[in-house]
């Protein structure tokens, strides 16, 4: 009961920092996968007032004129982490003046400045034709992620609620992002050695206070914001090659910033060391080719060897336009030996955790934000469709420009087919 | 020598012969495995012809179907598989792989995909940038890939030609080149040769200007064709006139010298009109990479105009579009489940499309991949589409959705009476499916190729491995 007055007092919070009030919300008899210790809870109800959760359980009391779901034993989920995307930063990536992802002021190594400041979820566009169609299929919030430009450090990039609203990003999410390996090779003149070089020069700019010097990697601005990732900061480093990872790590706590791996498609190999330091791994876990000489250990059982030896994993697809594909993902993960549950945490409570933003996303508990989806059948099969999303408590409408275009021609085949 | 060998043969005798060569060159070396025969008792079998059978046996012999049905018995020797609560289903085939072309790893030695230095390479032939040692082969396999179409990559109006292998471990292609089977063209609508050229300020830079491209060269096709065909006639009259008994008329003559009638030259041979030569001739097939539905309806027109046929347009992300009139003119369809949005031309794919291709009577839909990722889950790219199509009022059961992996891609490549169905005497291409076929969950247990078991997930160590894998990178390291 305690934890219940809890949970009403956080919605009222929420509720009156977003000023509108939406409707009451319970969900009876799901089958509730709460992606935290709690597990599968059969039978359950989930109430959800002001948009937030404020219990779950049996037999959950709505206020009248609350509506009631009956979801006859059907799945609930927490909304789905998208990955690290650019949802609402691109439209058409071969399409320019459609995307805001990457700064490339296309110097030369030798004249680079550094923009550690740039922001790219100040690009963000809600209104995006692709924010709805992944949305439908219960992908309610993303990282995004900036991409790389002429120089190794991408920018800053934030988690976003995918409902639409303008004031999308979620507090506390902000992480800088940091391009190594052979990728980032060709933007440090050539030697993976070099990118060590060039961000120790960086950070030590960063830590001498005033102007920048003449030839300096970093503006007064970009000083200010690398500076603050160097007290615990998170940093993401996106790098396969499983020396590089031990390389970064160690580099990075040797700086004081909190690393997390993306990519790590050979993290398996040094998956102790990095249960050891406490390092998160964001990866596809399709990823099975050598596909450079980063990559010539990926697996298909890399999932299930980080997880086992006891690293925090997120999934993420890293193709831009299919954020909504992080189930299959997920679902082949299990194929190779995650354990389900698990495979569920890489899509939900472990990027929360990741990013920052556990307190209110990532799990059905009280206290969350409602971001909760319903589904056809198992949520991580290929096979099942999102029944129905709500983001912040409020129902999505389940259309896209896609959906639209099946209708549209649809209706014209079966008229056809039918004469 | 079976029908279909006979064919193959008559066709390599024809090229010769229109060519003026002596043999088909770059012949296949591949020769169906000796292996014992195999019974696979009690499995759920997708025959691939539409068919679903319940606790059902195949029996293979001879790298060949030889009987499928209730309680078989095996031959002496043969190897009996419990598929009980497993699946079984034709070997699955890719038309749209760049394996071999665009190897893994991808580094700038193995880019051999694409020959961007004109828009019309009609001459090339994907197989001599094959490299068989492509890490992706076995990973396909893993996935119950058993045949497969490498096609040059999609930069030029017309790439050149195709080649079907079987997914078996060579050290040359030649060892994996499909005995007998019809090689592709690889063309190419929209964005990509309007942008490799336009970018090198040359023709084509729009898609007036591919159409233009296409056009001219099926009209210099035509002339070269009819050099050759005056060249065979006057050929056969001279070697008429040359068996023809002695003419009196002719000891008659003025002057009184004996005159030889002097043989024909031949033109000179040109590779990249001979190929578009047997296009017109019907020997070879056209698959087309065209995502926007008003294209694919203009290159039928193009089609028309010269006399071939496009067998089926890839990367049809707008099929759904013109459905109807696909499965009327015969043409495949082959398509991603969800791929959108990576370029204008994408911009219109939906989730239903493959349901939608499949609606209508007579249509072929197909899966491929294009992808050494995808390539891997075929099965799963069918799941996905039958799921939204269901949503949309489609149903589309396993045993048809079956097809788009099997006996559709196979028709595309003329290969129907040998592969993709699960028939007594076609070849034994046989996955058997850890469960149904159509989850996220399902592995392909064991993988046959013409009877030979080629892949077994309960012994990793007998696997095919590419050499270049060889070297421990694979171990875990020491904390």
């Amino acid at each position: 009961m305690k934890r219940f007055i809890l949970g009403v007092f956080v919605a009222g919070a929420i509720l009156a920092a977003s000023g509108a009030r939406p409707q009451d919300l319970l969900i009876r008899g799901a089958t509730v996968h709460t992606a935290s210790a709690k597990g599968t809870l059969k039978n359950a109800d989930v109430l959800v007032r002001g948009g937030v959760i404020v219990a779950v359980g049996a037999d959950a009391a709505a206020a009248s004129g609350a509506t009631v779901i009956e979801a006859h034993g059907k799945e609930l989920t927490p909304g789905l982490f998208g990955g690290l995307t650019d949802v609402g930063l691109e439209e058409i990536a071969e399409e320019a003046e459609t995307s805001d992802t990457t700064l490339n002021l296309k110097a030369p190594a030798w004249e680079q400045q550094w923009h550690p400041e740039l922001d790219v979820a100040l690009a963000f566009n809600p209104h995006s034709f692709i924010v709805p169609l992944t949305r439908i299929e219960g992908v309610t919030w993303t990282m995004l992620a900036p991409g790389n430009g002429d120089s190794i450090i991408g920018g800053q990039g934030a988690a976003v609620t995918l409902d639409g609203r303008a004031e999308a990003v979620l507090a506390g999410s902000r992480t800088l992002f940091v391009q190594m390996g052979s990728d980032g090779a060709r933007r440090t003149g050539g030697t993976r050695a070099a990118q060590f070089m060039l961000l120790e020069q960086a950070i030590q700019e960063a830590r001498t206070p005033g102007a920048a010097a003449p030839g300096a990697l970093l503006h007064v601005a970009g000083k200010q914001a690398l500076v603050r990732y160097l007290t615990g900061g998170r940093v993401v480093f996106q790098v396969d090659r499983a020396a590089d990872i031990l390389s970064v790590v160690a580099f990075a706590k040797r700086n004081g910033m909190k690393p997390v791996i993306s990519g790590g498609d050979e993290a398996w190999v040094v998956a102790k060391q990095l249960a050891k330091a406490d390092v998160p791994v964001i990866l596809n876990p399709l990823n099975d080719l050598p596909v450079d000489f980063d990559h010539l250990a990926a697996s298909l059982e890399s999932a299930a060897r980080l997880q086992a030896a006891g690293v925090r994993i997120a999934f993420s697809s890293g193709d831009i336009p299919q954020a909504r594909l992080v189930r299959q993902l997920a679902g082949n993960a299990v194929a190779h030996g995650l354990p389900w549950e698990a495979a569920l945490a890489a899509i939900t409570s472990n990027p929360a955790e990741i990013f920052g933003v556990a307190a209110t996303h990532g799990r059905i508990a009280v206290g969350q934000v409602a971001d909760l989806v319903l589904w056809s059948g198992d949520p991580l099969e290929v096979t099942t469709l999102a029944d129905r999303v709500w983001i912040s408590g409020r129902s999505v409408e389940m259309t896209s420009r896609q959906t639209e275009l099946r209708d549209r021609y649809l209706e014209k085949l079966k008229v056809h087919q039918a004469r | 020598m079976n029908v279909l060998a006979r064919v193959a043969l008559l066709l390599t005798v024809a090229l010769a012969v229109s060519a003026g060569m002596a043999a088909e060159p770059f012949p296949s070396t591949y020769q169906v495995p000796a292996s014992p025969p195999v019974l696979i008792q009690g499995g759920t079998v997708l025959t691939g012809t539409g068919e679903r059978l319940e606790a059902t046996d195949v029996l293979i012999a001879d790298g060949r179907i030889q009987s499928i049905g209730k309680n078989l018995s095996a031959p002496a020797g043969a190897r009996i598989i419990d598929a009980r609560g497993r699946w079984v289903t034709p070997g699955l085939i890719d038309i749209h792989s760049h394996l071999g072309v665009y190897a893994v790893p991808s580094v700038k030695g193995l880019d051999d995909g694409n020959e961007a230095t004109s828009p019309v390479t009609a001459n090339v032939w994907a197989e001599h940038s094959v490299w068989p040692q492509d890490p992706g082969f076995e990973t396909a396999l893993e996935g119950g890939v058993t045949t497969l179409q490498i096609l040059p990559g999609s930069a030029n109006l017309i790439g050149g030609r195709s080649v079907v292998l079987k997914n078996v471990q060579a050290v040359t292609y030649q060892g994996m080149k499909f005995p007998g089977a019809a090689y592709g063209l690889k063309m190419a609508c929209g964005e990509n040769p309007k942008r490799v050229y336009g970018g090198k300020n040359q023709a084509p830079s729009t898609r007036m200007g591919n159409v233009a491209g296409y056009r001219q060269a099926f009209a210099d096709a035509q002339d070269y064709q009819e050099s050759w065909n005056k060249y065979h006639r006057e050929l056969a009259a001279y070697n008429k006139k040359k068996a023809a008994p002695p003419d009196d008329s002719t000891k008659k003559s003025k002057d009184g010298a004996d005159k030889e009638p002097m043989p024909p030259s031949p033109p000179k041979r040109d590779l990249k009109l001979e190929t578009l030569a047997e296009v017109l001739n019907g020997h070879i097939r056209v698959h087309m990479h065209c995502y926007r539905a008003d294209e694919m309806a203009t290159l039928l027109d193009v089609a028309d105009e010269f006399g071939f046929k496009i067998v089926a347009y890839h990367h049809a992300v707008e099929a759904y579009k013109i459905a109807d009139r696909l499965a009327e003119q015969g043409v495949c369809a082959a398509m991603w489940a969800d791929w959108y949005g990576f370029k204008m031309e994408a911009f219109d794919g939906i989730q239903e499309n493959l349901a939608m291709v499949d609606f209508p009577e007579h249509s072929c839909a197909i899966v491929h991949s294009d992808s050494g990722d995808g390539i891997q889950r075929l099965n799963q790219e069918a799941a996905k589409a039958m799921a939204h199509g269901q949503r949309a009022g489609l149903n589309i059961p396993p045993e048809r959705a079956i097809r788009w992996l099997t006996y559709n891609p196979a028709k595309s490549l003329g290969l129907e009476d040998r592969i993709g169905t699960l028939e007594n005497g076609k070849g034994a291409d046989v996955v058997i499916w850890n469960g149904n076929p159509f989850s996220v969950y399902a592995l392909a247990d064991q993988v046959f190729i013409d009877g030979a078991l080629t892949f077994d997930r309960a012994h990793p160590s007998g696997k095919p491995r590419s050499d270049f894998l060889l070297g421990g990178h694979l171990a875990e390291a020491p904390l």
